[in-house]
């Protein structure tokens, strides 16, 4: 699904990743973990296409197609999903009509029908409950005056709604109380599938007692210096990063 | 000086000898008070850019205009076809239309109005119910220091005339319909005068528009009576054409207890002007105006308000919004008086901006002048584009970037079009702001 091989990318001309590999199947869930300043949110942004980021050197494969080429919202169409660390604040516009423009432009790539007002707000009821969200916040301005746990379930239900091929959640976990932090966790769970992949960049380990990954990566100096299964992140959690940061310097 | 002379002269002489004529059916005070502007306006200079009050919008090419007046025969050539996309649903029975400043009555429809409210053409109410007209007309916009109010007072003789007395409710909103049109270049002076008594409730809805391509000048003067505890809802919508000029002045006088609540909307004109001044004259008085303007192209639209807080206890509430295109030009200037006295006062005054393109040009000057203790105020003004950030998260979710500035420029004008209580203006307005920017979305 996803091939990331020696990515290079910089931002204000500085270069954060320094020849990244990554491969992604469908079905699976990927861990991406590491320190501050270790290239996380760079990754995730690059991958999403944020013009901040300027990619130097390698190519990302997904699905098929040169993902660098596309546009923003043509990855997004295609299937690529970011949910971001920090949720964007749109007021004035309602998070229904909002999403409701992003289903109905992802439908009309796919040459499905386009929904109604009456038809979303079916759909939409339907997905809301997946993140256990109050019905009236179809109708509030997108993510406007909400918590910090109210925007990141916003990001589920918006994950939940685009139903994405590829998602890469940038710490989606950061602020979470425990209530908030089970109700992410088991909506994640429930949308992932066979046929779609998860990543989830995070600085902590404890998103990970409630989603299960696959592959558990540790990103440092830009490059991911370790990977292994589930079990690399209970290292991690014992050890702390201070251990690769050790290891990488050795090698 | 002597040029500007003539050019005053010029059209005012004409449209002079037009209500002249109506001498013989008018009123003696009405006649008095038409002669007692005209002479005001004879000494009053127009204001140039050297005035403070005019320093960002210079009339100049107003005044090079030669405007022929309107006539009587100008109501004829209208047909109600082209009226009615204009029209709302909720004030179907309810309207008054004026072409060229001229009352239209073939056009208008008052057939839903409640029994005891007086709405129709000054010059007609004046000569029998006289008491009310006579009480208000001319009272509050001050003919004697403005040229343009002196001028449209001068020539004052059609116009809208709306009484609700002593707790009167009229439900259904009452639309004033001002209609340009001409293959000439016209100037009309279109009159308002509402006056609501003690307890009534009254929402209107005066809108102006233009059935031609034409240069013509509207001047327009709208003064508001909202007595001892009374409701007025009041709604101005300009949508005239790209080569209209617009100057107007709406003057409210506000008595204790009462609520008025304005929203002012301007798309048209090349060069347009509305002045909003309000006089809290009470106790607990609550004022709440909004504005919105949506310009493009060369256009130039300024709004000035006033609010004048004069006694204890009152809440004024201002949200100005513009959105400009283009190589288009805004001004605002939001005063704020809280005078000796007004302990207590509540004022609050925003006016925000967003810029769509980088030749676009804004003037904001919110002012707070306090003379009292004790009291809340706030106000500001702020510039901006539309933010990267915000069109980056879009695009995120596969809304492609055309699309994701109609969306945002919509979120930024409808705090003010949601807070539209009528739902018919609403939804006009909702659909005409992205057309007027040539964007399009479908939102419900």
């Amino acid at each position: 699904m996803l091939e990331i091989r020696n990515l290079h990318a910089a931002v204000n001309g500085k270069e954060i990743l320094k020849g990244l590999d990554l491969s992604v199947k469908g079905g699976e869930i990927h861990a991406v973990m590491g320190p501050n300043g270790s290239g996380k949110s760079t990754l995730a942004k690059v991958l999403a296409g944020h013009p901040d980021y300027q990619v130097t050197e390698g190519e990302v494969i997904y699905l098929g197609k040169n993902l660098l080429e596309m546009e923003p919202d043509e990855r997004a169409r295609e299937g690529f999903f970011l949910a971001f660390q920090y949720p964007i604040e749109i007021p004035g516009v309602s998070n229904a009509n909002f999403l409701r423009m992003a289903y109905n432009e992802k439908a009309k790539h796919e040459g499905r029908d386009e929904l109604d007002p009456l038809e979303f707000d079916d759909l939409i009821r339907e997905k809301i409950k997946i993140v256990e969200m109050e019905t009236s916040f179809i109708n509030r301005s997108v993510n406007e005056g909400f918590s910090g746990g109210e925007k990141k379930r916003n990001e589920i239900l918006q994950m939940a709604v685009l139903d994405p091929r590829l998602a890469v959640l940038d710490e989606t976990d950061s602020g979470l109380d425990i209530d908030a932090l089970r109700i992410v966790a088991n909506g994640i769970n429930k949308l992932a599938r066979k046929d779609n992949a998860i990543i989830l960049v995070t600085h902590y380990q404890r998103l990970l007692n409630y989603i299960e990954p696959h592959f558990v990566h540790v990103l440092f100096r830009g490059r991911i210096a370790k990977s292994g299964g589930k079990e690399l992140a209970m290292e991690l959690e014992n050890k702390g990063y201070d251990w690769i940061k050790t290891a990488e310097t050795k090698t | 000086m002597l040029h500007l002379a003539r050019e005053k002269e010029h059209y005012f002489s004409a449209d002079r000898l037009f209500t002249k004529s109506r001498d013989g059916k008018d009123p003696q005070w009405l006649i008095k008070l038409r002669e007692k502007a005209g002479e005001h306006y004879l000494r009053i200079d127009f204001p140039t850019t050297h005035d403070e009050e005019w320093k960002y919008t210079n009339i100049a090419p107003i005044l090079k205009v030669p405007y022929r007046q309107s006539f009587g025969s100008d109501i004829e050539g209208v047909s109600p076809g082209p009226i009615i996309p204009f029209e709302f649903e909720e004030s179907k029975g309810s309207q008054l239309v004026f072409v060229n400043g001229l009352f239209a009555r073939e056009l208008s429809n008052l057939s839903n109005l409640p029994t005891g409210i007086t709405a129709g053409n000054i010059a007609e109410v004046s000569g029998g119910d006289s008491r009310v007209v006579r009480d208000h007309l001319g009272v509050y916009a001050d003919y004697r220091e403005h040229a343009f109010t002196a001028l449209n007072t001068a020539l004052a003789g059609d116009g809208a005339f709306i009484y609700v007395p002593k707790g009167k409710v009229v439900e259904s909103p009452i639309h004033m319909l001002f209609v340009s049109q001409g293959a000439e270049p016209v100037a009309a002076h279109p009159r308002i005068m509402v006056a609501a008594d003690e307890g009534s409730v009254l929402t209107i809805i005066e809108s102006y528009l233009s059935r031609t391509d034409q240069v013509y000048f509207t001047n327009a003067v709208a003064e508001v009576f909202a007595g001892r505890g009374s409701v007025i809802t009041h709604y101005r919508v300009q949508e005239e054409s790209e080569r209209a000029f617009h100057i107007a002045t709406t003057q409210v006088f506000q008595e204790r207890d009462s609520h008025y609540s304005s929203c002012a909307i301007s798309l048209g004109g090349e060069i347009s002007r509305h002045d909003l001044n309000v006089v809290l004259n009470g106790e607990h008085i609550e004022t709440t105006i909004d504005g919105l303007y949506v310009v493009d192209g060369k256009q130039h639209v300024d709004n000035h308000t006033t609010l004048d807080h004069l006694h204890p206890h009152c809440r004024s509430q201002q949200l100005y919004k513009g959105i400009l295109d283009g190589k288009a030009r805004a001004v605002f200037s939001g005063k704020v008086f809280v005078r000796e006295g007004a302990v207590l006062t509540d004022a609050h005054q925003l006016n925000k901006n967003l810029l769509l393109s980088s030749e676009a040009t804004v003037n904001t000057k919110p002012q707070l002048e306090i003379f009292a203790d004790d009291v809340k105020c706030a106000h500001g003004a702020t510039v901006g584009q539309l933010e990267d950030e915000e069109l980056f998260y879009l695009a995120s979710r596969g809304i492609p970037p055309e699309r994701a500035r109609a969306l945002l420029t919509y979120g930024f004008a409808e705090d003010v079009i949601s807070k539209i209580k009528l739902k018919s203006v609403r939804d006009q307005l909702d659909r005409k702001v992205l057309d007027k920017l040539h964007q399009s979305l479908e939102v419900s």
